[in-house]
C-alpha cells in the first residue's frame, strides 16, 4: 500500500493564540505555491495539523520540497483507513512491509486522540505488534532505538498510519510576520539575510541597484537567479530593479571620494525606503555583518541609517563570514553569488573609503546636491519582476529543450 | 531502409536537430563571453545541465560535458590514475570493455600501472567475487561497463558498487553508453563515482557526451586551458550539441517509458526467428541482457559477406562493434565468453532503437532466411 497523504505538524504557530488562523492560512498558501506543479493534490488544514492528499502525485518529490517550507515542525507520509480493525491491520502490515528491510527492529507508538475508541493504547500496541511479528519472519522489537517507529493515530473519524517522521525547516510561515524589502546586491551575504528573515515569517521583496553599462546584464541575471532561489522557499518573490547609473555618476562628481561610498549607501537606503512605502513594507533587510567592510562599521551604519526611521533588520550582524558562507551553500546561493560580475557595490569603489565617516560631514556634502528629483526618477523607472521558481528561463527558450 | 545498427549510432531525432540548428544560429555566443550573447549561451548550457542531471536523478554539479563516450572514458580512467597514482597503481577492469577503456588501460600499463582484466562467463557476465579477489592494497579504480556493446549482456553494477563501497580508496567507473535509454541505472544507488554517457547513442549528435562525477570525487583534468566545466575539461563548450543532447535524452527516456516493452517483444521475435534458421548460433544470453542488442553467428559465412548481403535488401546491421569492425579481428567480447574464434569471426550484431517496428523485425528474419539460402547455394 502506498502513502496517500502527508501529515504536517505546525511549528511554533501552535502557540500563537488568536493569530493562529492567519498562520495556518499563510502556511497553506505557501505550500500550495511550492507544490503548484502537482495539480492533483489537495490540502486540508485544521487547527491541529494539515494534510496533503496526494491523489496519485509523486510523494517523494513533494517530501523534498516540503523540507524547505518554513512553519513546518515535522511531517510524515501517512495512510488513512477506517476504524475497522481488520482493515487497520492490513494497512499497517502493507505499509510496514514496504519500508522494512531484513534485520531492522521496530516499535509502535499509538496516539489515541479519540478517547472513546474501544481499545486502549496498550491493547492497540499489542494487537499491531503481534500482527507484524506474526507476519514478518525474524522481526524484532526494540523500544529504545527502533529502526522503524510505526505510528498509529486513532482520531474521531479515521485512523492514520505512518512510519517516518521527517523534520521540517522550522520557523514561521513566510508572510505571517509582514513584509520587508531585502537589499540584494548579488554578493554572498544578502541572499542569506533574505533567507533568515523568511525563516521568521517575513515576506520579502528584493531591491537591486542596477548601473548599466558599468554593470552588465549578467550581474542582473545573477540577481534574478538569486531571487529565484529565495522564491523556491515561498513560491514567489518580487524583484525591484532600480536604475542607479545617473545617481552614481552624480555622486562620483560631487561628493569627495572618501565619502562617496557613505553617500551611495544613504541614497540606496532612501530609495529602498521609498519602494518600501509604495509596496506597504514594514522593514528593510540588509546582509550587513559588523565590521566586514568599510560601510559595515558601527560608525558607517550610524551615518547611513540616519536617512530613515524604518526598522532595518540585519540578520547577519553578528555572524562571521565563514558562518554566512555555510548557510549560502546550504541554500544553494553560494555558487551564484561567487560569479565574478561587477555589481553596483564594486563599480565605483573609492581607493580608501572612510571607515569612520561623520554623519554631520556627509549631511553637509549632500546639502549641496539636489538628489530628490533623481530619487523620484529612479523610483519611477523601477522595473519590477515577479520571480517564481524556474519561470524565468523556461519561457525564454521553450521548445529548445 | 531498415536500420538495425543503433548501437553503432542512432539517427538524430528531428526535434533534436531543430534545437541544434536554432541554438547554432540564434545563440551562437561563447558562454564565457561577458556580453548578452554569451550570457544566453551560458543560460542554455546551465539549463541543459540541469535537465540532464534531473533526468539522470543526480545533482547539476555532477554533470561534466565532453565530446562523447571515448572522451568520458578517457577522462574517468586517466584522470583517476593521474590524481591517485600516489595511493596505488592498480586498476581492475573486465575483458569485454569498449576499446576506449581497454586502450586507456593499456596506455596506463605502459606508464607503470598494473591492470587486471576480469574474465567473463559464457553469458558474458563478470563475477563480483572475481573482482573482490582481484582487489589489492594498490587498487584505485574499478571500471566495468553496464550493457556490453557487442552482446547486450548486463553486468552486475549494483553488486559491484556495494562491494567497492567497502573500500574507501577505490573509485568505481561505469561505461553506461549502451545502457542509457534502454536499461535504467541509478548512479547513486549503485555507488557509482564516475559514469560515461554518449549523445549519439540516444538520437543526439555525434561529438556530444557527458561524464558523471559524483560530488566529492576529484580527478585530474586531461585538457588544460580556459578552465571551462569547473576546470575539469577546458575548451569552448559545444552549446548547441549539449542542448540537443538534453532534448534527445528527455525524448528517449519518454520513449523508454512507453515503448521498452514493445522493444523487448521485437527483440524476442528476432531471437525466435533466428533460432529457427539452420546454422545460426545466438550469443546474447537469454537473461540479464539489454532489450535492444542481439548477437549471433551464422555457420560457414564470414560476417562481412552477410552484412553486405543484407545491405542489398536495405537492411543495416553490423559485424561486432562499429569501432572494431573495420579491423578484421574476431570480437574480443565473444572470445572472452569462450566462443571459438571461427564463430566469433562470423558474428553479426543487430541493435534496435524505439523507431524499429515489428514489421521490420519480420522482414529482417525473412531476409536473413533468403540470404542464408542464397549464399549457401553459392558457397556449396
Amino acid at each position: 500500500m502506498n502513502y496517500d497523504r502527508i501529515l504536517i505538524r505546525y511549528g511554533e504557530l501552535s502557540t500563537k493564540g488568536k493569530n493562529r488562523k492567519v498562520f495556518i492560512h499563510k502556511l497553506k498558501r505557501n505550500i500550495k505555491r511550492v507544490l503548484r506543479n502537482f495539480e492533483k493534490i489537495n490540502i486540508e488544514a485544521d487547527r491541529e495539523r494539515m494534510f496533503i492528499l496526494l491523489n496519485g502525485e509523486d510523494g517523494l518529490e513533494i517530501i523534498e520540497l516540503l523540507k524547505n517550507v518554513f512553519g513546518i515542525q515535522s511531517f510524515s507520509p501517512a495512510i488513512k483507513t477506517d476504524k475497522e480493525l481488520e482493515n487497520m491491520k492490513n494497512a499497517a502490515l502493507d505499509l510496514f512491509k514496504k519500508i522494512h528491510q531484513a534485520g531492522e527492529t521496530f516499535k509502535i507508538t499509538t496516539k489515541r486522540s479519540d478517547k472513546t475508541y474501544y481499545l486502549d493504547t496498550n491493547e492497540i500496541n499489542q494487537i499491531f505488534g503481534a500482527h507484524l511479528l506474526k507476519n514478518i519472519p525474524e522481526l524484532k522489537v526494540d523500544v529504545k532505538k527502533p529502526d522503524i517507529n510505526l505510528q498509529i493515530e486513532i482520531r474521531e473519524k479515521a485512523v492514520y498510519f505512518s512510519c517516518e517522521n521527517i523534520p521540517g525547516a522550522g520557523g514561521l510561515p513566510v508572510g505571517s510576520s509582514g513584509k520587508g524589502m531585502l537589499m540584494l546586491s548579488g554578493g554572498i551575504d544578502s541572499p542569506v539575510a533574505g533567507f533568515l528573515s523568511m525563516k521568521r515569517g517575513v515576506e520579502i521583496e528584493a531591491v537591486h541597484f542596477y548601473s548599466p553599462p558599468f554593470t552588465s546584464d549578467r550581474s542582473k541575471q545573477k540577481v534574478i537567479d538569486l531571487t529565484e532561489k529565495l522564491a523556491n522557499i515561498s513560491g514567489s518573490v518580487k524583484l525591484h530593479i532600480i536604475p542607479f547609473t545617473e545617481i552614481q555618476q552624480l555622486i562620483a562628481k560631487q561628493v569627495p571620494e572618501n565619502y562617496s561610498m557613505t553617500t551611495t549607501r544613504r541614497l540606496m537606503l532612501r530609495i529602498t525606503d521609498e519602494i518600501r512605502r509604495k509596496n506597504d513594507g514594514l522593514a528593510i533587510i540588509t546582509g550587513e555583518s559588523l565590521g566586514q567592510v568599510a560601510s559595515q562599521t558601527l560608525e558607517s551604519m550610524y551615518a547611513i541609517n540616519d536617512v530613515t526611521n524604518t526598522p532595518i533588520l540585519r540578520p547577519l550582524i553578528t555572524m562571521d563570514k565563514s558562518e554566512i558562507i555555510d548557510i549560502s551553500r546550504a541554500i544553494d546561493t553560494f555558487e551564484i553569488s561567487n560569479l565574478p560580475y561587477e555589481d553596483c557595490c564594486t563599480v565605483f569603489v573609492p581607493a580608501s573609503p572612510k571607515t569612520k565617516p561623520k554623519k554631520e560631514k556627509v549631511q553637509y556634502f549632500e546639502s549641496y546636491i539636489e538628489f530628490e528629483p533623481l530619487i523620484s526618477k529612479a523610483v519611477e523607472n523601477t522595473e519590477t519582476i515577479a520571480i517564481t521558481p524556474k519561470a524565468a528561463e523556461q519561457d525564454e527558450f521553450g521548445d529548445l529543450f | 531502409m531498415i536500420y538495425l545498427d543503433n548501437s553503432a549510432t542512432t539517427k538524430p531525432y528531428r526535434e533534436v536537430l531543430e534545437s541544434f540548428n536554432k541554438v547554432s544560429t540564434e545563440y551562437f555566443g561563447n558562454p564565457s563571453s561577458l556580453h548578452g550573447l554569451g550570457g544566453n549561451a551560458e543560460k542554455l548550457l546551465s539549463q541543459a545541465r540541469e535537465q540532464i542531471a534531473k533526468l539522470l536523478k543526480v545533482q547539476t554539479k555532477e554533470i561534466l560535458f565532453t565530446s562523447g563516450g571515448t572522451e568520458s572514458n578517457n577522462i574517468a580512467i586517466k584522470g583517476t590514475a593521474l590524481m591517485y597514482r600516489g595511493r596505488g597503481r592498480h586498476i581492475i577492469t573486465t575483458e569485454i570493455e569498449h576499446p576506449s577503456v581497454k586502450e586507456s588501460m593499456e596506455q596506463l600499463r605502459d606508464l607503470g600501472f598494473q591492470i587486471t582484466y576480469i574474465p567473463v562467463d559464457s553469458d558474458g557476465t563478470v563475477s563480483v567475487t572475481d573482482i573482490e579477489k582481484a582487489i589489492s592494497e594498490e587498487t584505485i579504480l574499478v571500471s566495468v561497463m553496464h550493457v556490453n556493446n557487442e552482446t547486450g549482456s548486463i553486468q552486475p553494477i549494483k553488486e559491484i558498487g556495494q562491494l567497492i563501497k567497502k573500500y574507501s580508496k577505490i573509485l568505481f567507473h561505469v561505461d553506461y553508453v549502451q545502457g542509457i535509454g534502454k536499461v535504467p541505472l541509478h548512479f547513486h544507488d549503485c555507488q557509482i563515482d564516475l559514469c560515461t554517457i554518449s549523445g549519439h547513442k540516444f538520437h543526439g549528435l555525434k561529438g556530444t557526451g557527458a561524464l558523471f562525477i559524483r560530488q566529492g570525487v576529484k580527478i585530474s583534468p586531461l585538457f588544460s586551458g580556459g578552465g571551462q566545466e569547473w576546470r575539469q575539461r577546458s575548451g569552448t563548450e559545444n552549446v548547441a550539441g549539449i542542448v540537443a543532447m538534453a532534448k534527445a535524452l528527455r525524448l528517449t527516456l519518454q520513449r523508454q517509458e512507453n515503448s521498452v516493452a514493445e522493444m523487448r517483444k521485437i527483440k524476442d521475435c528476432i531471437r525466435i526467428g533466428l533460432e529457427k534458421i539452420d546454422g545460426i548460433k545466438i550469443h546474447t544470453p537469454v537473461l540479464h541482457c539489454a532489450p535492444h542488442i542481439i548477437n549471433f553467428s551464422i555457420h560457414d559465412f564470414k560476417a562481412e559477406v552477410f552484412v553486405h548481403a543484407l545491405e542489398e535488401k536495405g537492411i543495416y546491421v553490423s559485424t561486432t562493434s562499429a569501432c572494431s569492425s573495420k579491423i578484421k579481428k574476431p570480437s574480443s567480447t565473444l572470445l572472452a565468453m569462450g566462443v571459438p574464434e571461427e564463430e566469433a569471426l562470423s558474428s553479426i550484431r543487430v541493435s534496435l532503437s524505439y523507431e524499429n517496428t515489428m514489421e521490420e523485425a519480420t522482414q529482417f528474419i525473412e531476409s536473413v532466411n533468403e540470404a542464408v539460402t542464397r549464399l549457401r547455394k553459392v558457397m556449396n
